[in-house]
């Protein structure tokens, strides 16, 4: 079966021999895109969050048939060195990882809760930040989610604007 | 011989067989007309059969009174702190859409169906007796203005209602408990309900 997509701004057409694969494993296994994690492969800790059409999707509990036709954004397409992503960049700020392995799955996870909730409460936070991190980079991330709220108005008032 | 011994023996064994015969059962069928009481025997099965489907945990988890989904047998509250949020679904980006889909997956174990939602807050039946929620499943107040005609519709073809007979199997691949009754069972008990009045058997 053929799946048709935007990712990261590229059109791409995949063959899949189950329609229903987890969108996580052709985007690492397929599309050789190794940033999305594999974590718990149950939706429950979040390391495979990505973006569908702006939504954060948790890929492992996403079968791929579901994406035809659709955009995807994941952790490279988000930003890049020369360029990052307000929350990206925030991240460096607060020197926020530890092991690293959760933190492209908070990192979308938070450009989705900046576009619906711009300047989010700690109990925005709370209740959409739910991924899990065993290194409990927590309160970083908390400071780093705030910082990149700050950026993101900054940035949409200059000449930066997020396009996620 | 005389016959005249006969005779108080012969009263005696008559008397015996008056007396049997006055103890025998009625052999006698009946066949009364259908009552009030048989009506309400019936109401009542039907009350029941749907109300074993209402109270199990495949629909009771998504019908919770604290605005916080249940989960599994236990009904233990949905892992990592989501709750009733926004129209039901979640929180903004982070709701029920991010993890589960139209369709249960296998891969995952997330259970999946269309518009996956928590019922109304007002839809609330966890710790309600079965007449409560029946209450509640009635009242236009309650049930978001729906008709008995609409009632029917919701839960005889609503496919998340019916998702409770396909639900799929957990992280772990194995097959999520079913309702303890069949789905053509419930249909018909919910049929049955509204057709004869639905009644509230204890009211």
């Amino acid at each position: 079966m053929k799946i048709s997509f935007i990712i990261n701004g590229m059109s791409k057409i995949i063959d899949v021999e189950d329609e229903n694969t987890p969108l996580l494993y052709i985007i690492r296994d397929v599309l050789d895109l190794k940033g999305t994690k594999f974590g718990c492969g149950k939706a429950a800790c979040g390391a495979c969050t990505l973006h569908v059409n702006n939504e954060a999707v948790r890929s492992c509990s996403y079968p791929v048939k579901f994406a035809e036709g659709k955009e995807i954004i994941t952790i490279e397409g988000l930003g890049n060195r020369a360029k990052p992503h307000p929350v990206q960049q925030a991240w460096i700020e607060e020197i926020v990882p530890q092991c690293g392995y959760c933190q492209p799955g908070f990192i979308m996870a938070t450009a989705a809760l900046l576009n619906k909730v711009p300047r989010p409460t700690d109990k925005d936070i709370d209740n959409n930040i739910i991924n899990i991190c065993r290194c409990g980079t927590y309160y970083r991330m908390r400071k780093a989610i705030h910082r990149a709220a700050e950026l993101s108005a900054e940035s949409s008032s200059t000449s930066f604007k997020i396009t996620d | 011989m005389n016959v005249r011994f006969l005779y108080p023996v012969v009263v005696l064994a008559l008397l015996g067989i008056l007396f049997s015969l006055a103890n025998t059962p009625n052999m006698v069928t009946h066949t009364l007309p259908v009552s009030q009481h048989d009506i309400a025997q019936m109401e009542s099965s039907s009350f029941t059969v749907m109300m074993d489907v209402l109270t199990h945990q495949r629909c009771m988890n998504c019908h919770p009174n604290d605005d916080i989904p249940k989960q599994g047998d236990d009904r233990h509250p949905h892992y990592f702190g989501m709750a009733r949020g926004i129209n039901d679904k979640g929180f903004q980006a982070t709701n029920c859409h991010t993890c589960h889909q139209s369709v249960n997956n296998k891969n995952s174990g997330v259970p999946g169906a269309p518009h996956w939602a928590l019922a109304p807050a007002s839809m609330g039946w966890e710790g309600l007796t079965r007449t409560e929620i029946a209450g509640r499943l009635l009242n236009r107040e309650t049930n978001g203005n729906k008709s008995h005609e609409e009632l029917i519709e919701h839960m005889t073809k609503d496919e998340l209602v019916l998702w409770a007979w396909d639900p799929g199997v957990n992280a772990n691949g194995v097959q999520r408990t079913l309702p303890p009754v069949s789905k053509e069972d419930f249909k018909k008990a919910v049929v049955d309900w509204f057709a004869n009045g639905a009644v509230i058997p204890t009211k």
